[in-house]
């Protein structure tokens, strides 16, 4: 169990994991988030829409605290988060997919993987140098999960490929396993299926309502495609030009006219 | 050394508990899991099988019920067969690829009481068909993925139940001889197992197949090429295909060998790597897929490495087969042999996973003669069998030393053959099938009173006592001109050229010989990108005017061919297309084999078809097809339709290419 299990361990599923208040980020002059709040509840499918530019994967960094907001506070499980590197979120559950796929080209899939699990990986430098005993216990542990990982996403076949020679829809596919070996309590995914066509699409969907299902994480999605958001999402927040203009179910969305304006822009008079 | 005593083995069950008392510590089955291979011996396979028999007794499989089993080659998909057949009850193998549809006629016509599944695509399938199947009692499952929040009143998994028969055993031990009496209970001419046929025509036919048919048909072939225990085989083709019942099943229980589960259709290359079977069968394609990749391979290597391939590959087509065969050639050829055997031939063979082969078999189609002499000339010992799911698979087969590329060998052991006028092959032996589920009539046209079978297929017997096959019976036509029309034997030539993926051959009742052909992707897509061509999608490469050139190349090679043949020649080719398409079994275009279905082809792309025989250069045409999900989609092309030279006269031509 690593930090973020057990920081999350008293949170029911539908209580709230993560609260967003007030944020507000800016870039010298240019505003990204203005007073931005919402909130993720343990075990949902989140989704973050919005034109481009809207903010959304400036969102996903202050969430994975890549991104330092000049306002607002950001709560996890229920403690006000200071100052924390990125890593040490990682530490806490939070594992993330990139919008342009950030994964070593040069090694396998197997070994991509294998990186995610560093956080659960205790042995230092020189028990992995000599190897025998508790970093080979250790390996053989973590390998094993991996594998999982590799029966789960149905990449078996590429196991030993290096990324870099597999085609897009594959290394986003990887890019999800690296993030799945962190056991994440919470999941950050940038546009998954950027870039896919309508099967690869249906593919993707069917592994994260799997992952929600299977291990129960909490998934915070960046979507363009409206048809497969609204129909994997349980709650959506709509930014427009860094400001918040709707937060709701599918359903609350689909009529809602502010954000029908910002989609299809609204008529000068 | 027990058999003595033991009563006359005569049933599937039985075989497996004999192999748990001399076998028991070999390895029986082996699965990979995890990225590593997990295996069970004799011993423990009795054991998991026992388990899984109780269990399903438990939940109310009794003698005579039909157990469907739908999925992939995975260890508890093959114990389902031993541990349904020894409560009595008969297993009903369906093709996992096949759409709900097709899957409703099989499960209802087979009077199906239990299906298992092997994951969650499989359970959804059957779920969404349950309303019409009120024979369809209980539905199990192997793979638990996304299963947690279905109902389990009437789903269970494997596992679940073999742990509720090895609790029952462990409550009751008088469960293990009750077990046991069940088995020994059953006899020979018992029902074993039903597969249905995937049919180019018509609905599937249940075919019935009593313990003699299989277990004599096993025994033969273990005898014919002296099969033992050794041997290990990986199980990678449909389980409810008769090769597969014969090979990973019956072969297996009998001779007690190892059968070998890869990971995933995907993984199957590697996994047969890993393995290295001594005994394997795959159909034509699996060789031609596999010489296509090995060659688009060695055309990226290095010189030196393309060099010695391009050198060692001509030394083997000259000796290789010559050696194989046993004949002597010249000590220089045999010296060059050996050493392209340890530069090439060994480290190829090795890639294949055919290291350690003893006897590799193809059927089902005819193979081409080059590609067929490529992997024997690698001194991989293939050959050619010529079978039926009504002759539980063996009817003729080609004996160590006499193999040719165009002959499918003599009658297999216990084997009769016999020709009618109209060159069909019939055939009898203790194979023969019990009949066709709920179906007599066409039991009778099919089978004699005195148990000839019609093979449906022309052929003739040789010389040299061997059979060939030219192509079915009702398909081998005639022109308006009265010259003879074999579509298949055109197409099988054009589909050896590596470009060419699919052929259709039109013809009979009509003025001349037309073909629609299907563009190989893999190998033309190499050459396109090798030749920086640049294309979106497979219908623009097809539609290319350099693929064009190219695939009229190869008509032009295979009309050559056809003059020089008297009773060919006046089927040459005339008119050609490449489709816009791939020919798809999603589609109805080929059945779940990978065979062509001509009438519903014919019927789909009536309008190319017209273009071929009215004189236009180009057609429009518009077809419907179905994505993988059930929904559907359009697409339309302008397809060019090009005309070809014919050879009138075979002497000219011959000069010409001398």
């Amino acid at each position: 169990m690593n930090i973020g299990s057990k920081m999350a361990s008293n949170i029911q599923p539908g209580e709230e994991l993560l609260r967003i208040e007030n944020i507000s980020l800016s870039f010298g002059g240019v505003k990204a988030l203005t007073e931005v709040s919402f909130d993720i509840k343990r075990g949902e499918v989140r989704a973050i829409i919005g034109p481009n530019g809207a903010g959304k994967s400036s969102m996903l960094n202050v969430i994975n605290g890549f991104y330092h907001p000049q306002v607002g506070e950001v709560w996890y499980c229920g403690q006000k988060r200071k100052g924390l590197k990125p890593f040490q979120i990682a530490h806490q559950g939070i594992a993330r997919t990139f919008q342009n796929i950030a994964l070593f080209k040069g090694m396998s899939t197997l070994d991509n993987i294998m990186t995610g699990r560093s956080t659960h990986m205790r042995a230092n430098m020189l028990s992995q140098a000599i190897w025998r005993g508790a970093a080979e216990k250790e390996e053989i542990k973590n390998r094993r999960f991996v594998e999982e990982i590799i029966d789960f996403l149905e990449i078996q076949s590429i196991r030993k490929t290096p990324v870099g020679r597999l085609p897009y829809g594959l290394q986003k596919r990887v890019e999800l396993g690296r993030a799945l070996a962190a056991e994440p309590v919470l999941l950050l995914l940038d546009e998954p299926m950027a870039g896919m066509n309508v099967e690869e699409k249906e593919d993707m969907s069917r592994f994260i309502l799997d992952v929600q299902s299977e291990f129960g994480t909490t998934i915070a999605i960046i979507e363009h495609d409206m048809g497969v958001v609204m129909d994997i999402s349980d709650r959506l927040v709509v930014l427009d030009y860094g400001k918040k203009i709707g937060d709701g179910t599918p359903e609350e969305i689909r009529n809602n006219q502010a954000v029908i304006d910002a989609y299809l822009g609204v008529p000068h008079e | 050394m027990q058999s003595s005593e033991q009563p006359q083995l005569d049933t599937f069950p039985k075989y497996l508990v004999r192999n748990a008392e001399i076998h028991a510590k070999r390895p029986a089955m082996r699965h990979k899991d995890y990225g590593v291979w997990q295996s069970w011996t004799w011993a423990a396979l009795f054991e998991e099988i026992r388990a899984y028999s109780i269990g399903l007794q438990l939940i109310g499989v009794k003698a005579g019920d039909k157990v469907a089993i739908v999925g992939s080659n995975r260890p508890r998909l093959y114990w389902t067969f031993a541990a349904a057949q020894a409560l009595g009850a008969v297993p009903v193998p369906v093709y996992a690829e096949s759409v709900a549809d097709e899957m409703q006629y099989v499960l209802e016509h087979g009077d199906v009481r239990f299906a298992v599944c092997q994951d969650q695509e499989q359970v959804d399938k059957l779920l969404s068909i349950g309303d019409s199947l009120p024979a369809l009692q209980h539905l199990l499952y192997d793979e638990h993925r996304g299963l947690r929040d279905y109902d389990h009143e009437f789903l269970h998994s494997i596992e679940s139940l073999q742990q509720q028969g090895k609790e029952a055993l462990a409550a009751n031990p008088q469960l293990h001889s009750q077990w046991l009496q069940g088995i020994e209970a059953a006899q020979g001419s018992d029902l074993c197992v039903m597969l249905y046929t995937s049919g180019t025509t018509g609905r599937p036919k249940g075919v019935m197949l009593s313990y003699d048919n299989l277990l004599l048909s096993s025994l033969n072939g273990n005898a014919f090429d002296n099969l033992d225990h050794k041997e290990e085989i990986i199980a990678y083709l449909p389980l409810a295909w008769v090769g597969d019942h014969v090979f990973s099943y019956g072969q297996f229980l009998t001779a007690g060998y190892c059968v070998c589960c890869p990971e995933s259709g995907e993984t199957i290359d590697i996994d047969r790597r890993e393995i290295a079977p001594t005994y394997f069968f795959a159909p034509p394609r699996v060789f031609e897929t596999l010489l296509t990749s090995i060659m688009v391979r060695m055309d990226d290597a290095g010189k030196v490495k393309g060099a010695m391939f391009k050198y060692f590959m001509d030394v083997a087509e000259r000796c290789g087969e010559k050696l194989l065969n046993g004949e002597s050639v010249g000590f220089v050829d045999n010296l060059k042999y050996k050493l392209g055997n340890l530069f090439v031939y060994g480290p190829l063979r090795n890639q294949l996973g055919m290291s350690r082969i003893k006897v590799g078999y193809t059927a089902g189609e005819a193979i081409g003669p080059e590609i067929f002499s490529f992997y024997r000339s690698l001194g991989i010992n293939l050959k050619q069998l010529y079978g039926q799911t009504e002759a539980s698979v063996y009817i003729t087969a080609q004996p160590d030393g006499e193999i040719y590329p165009d002959t499918v060998g003599k009658p297999s052991i216990d084997v009769e053959l016999q020709l009618t006028d109209t060159g069909e092959v019939l055939y009898r032996s203790p194979g023969v099938f019990m009949g066709y589920y709920k179906n007599d009539e066409a039991t009778l046209s099919t089978k004699t009173q005195d148990g000839w079978v019609h093979t449906g297929d022309a052929g003739f017997i040789d010389d040299i006592g061997h059979l060939h096959i030219i192509d079915r019976a009702k398909d081998v036509g005639k022109l308006l001109d009265g010259n003879m029309f074999p579509p298949k034997y055109i197409e099988n030539k054009l589909k050896f050229f590596p470009n060419i993926k699919e052929v259709v051959a039109f013809g009979d009742q009509r003025e001349y010989t037309t073909v629609m052909i299907n563009i190989d992707l893999t190998s033309v897509g190499n050459w396109a990108e090798r030749n920086n061509i640049a294309y979106a999608s497979y219908q623009e490469l097809a539609g290319h005017p350099e693929v064009y050139a190219t695939i009229r190349d190869h008509v032009d090679q295979v009309n050559k061919d056809l003059s020089r043949e008297p009773r060919m020649a006046g089927a040459q080719i005339k008119r050609f297309l490449v489709l816009h398409k791939e020919l798809d079994a999603d589609d109805g275009e080929l059945t779940r084999t990978q065979k062509v279905r001509r009438s519903f082809i014919e019927e789909r792309y009536m309008p190319l078809i017209e273009g071929l025989y009215d004189g236009s250069t180009e057609r429009f045409i518009t077809t419907e097809v179905v994505f993988e999900d059930g929904r559907r989609g359009e697409i339309s092309a302008n397809v060019r339709i090009e005309e070809m030279n014919i050879y009138e006269h075979p002497d000219s031509v011959l000069k010409e290419s001398a």
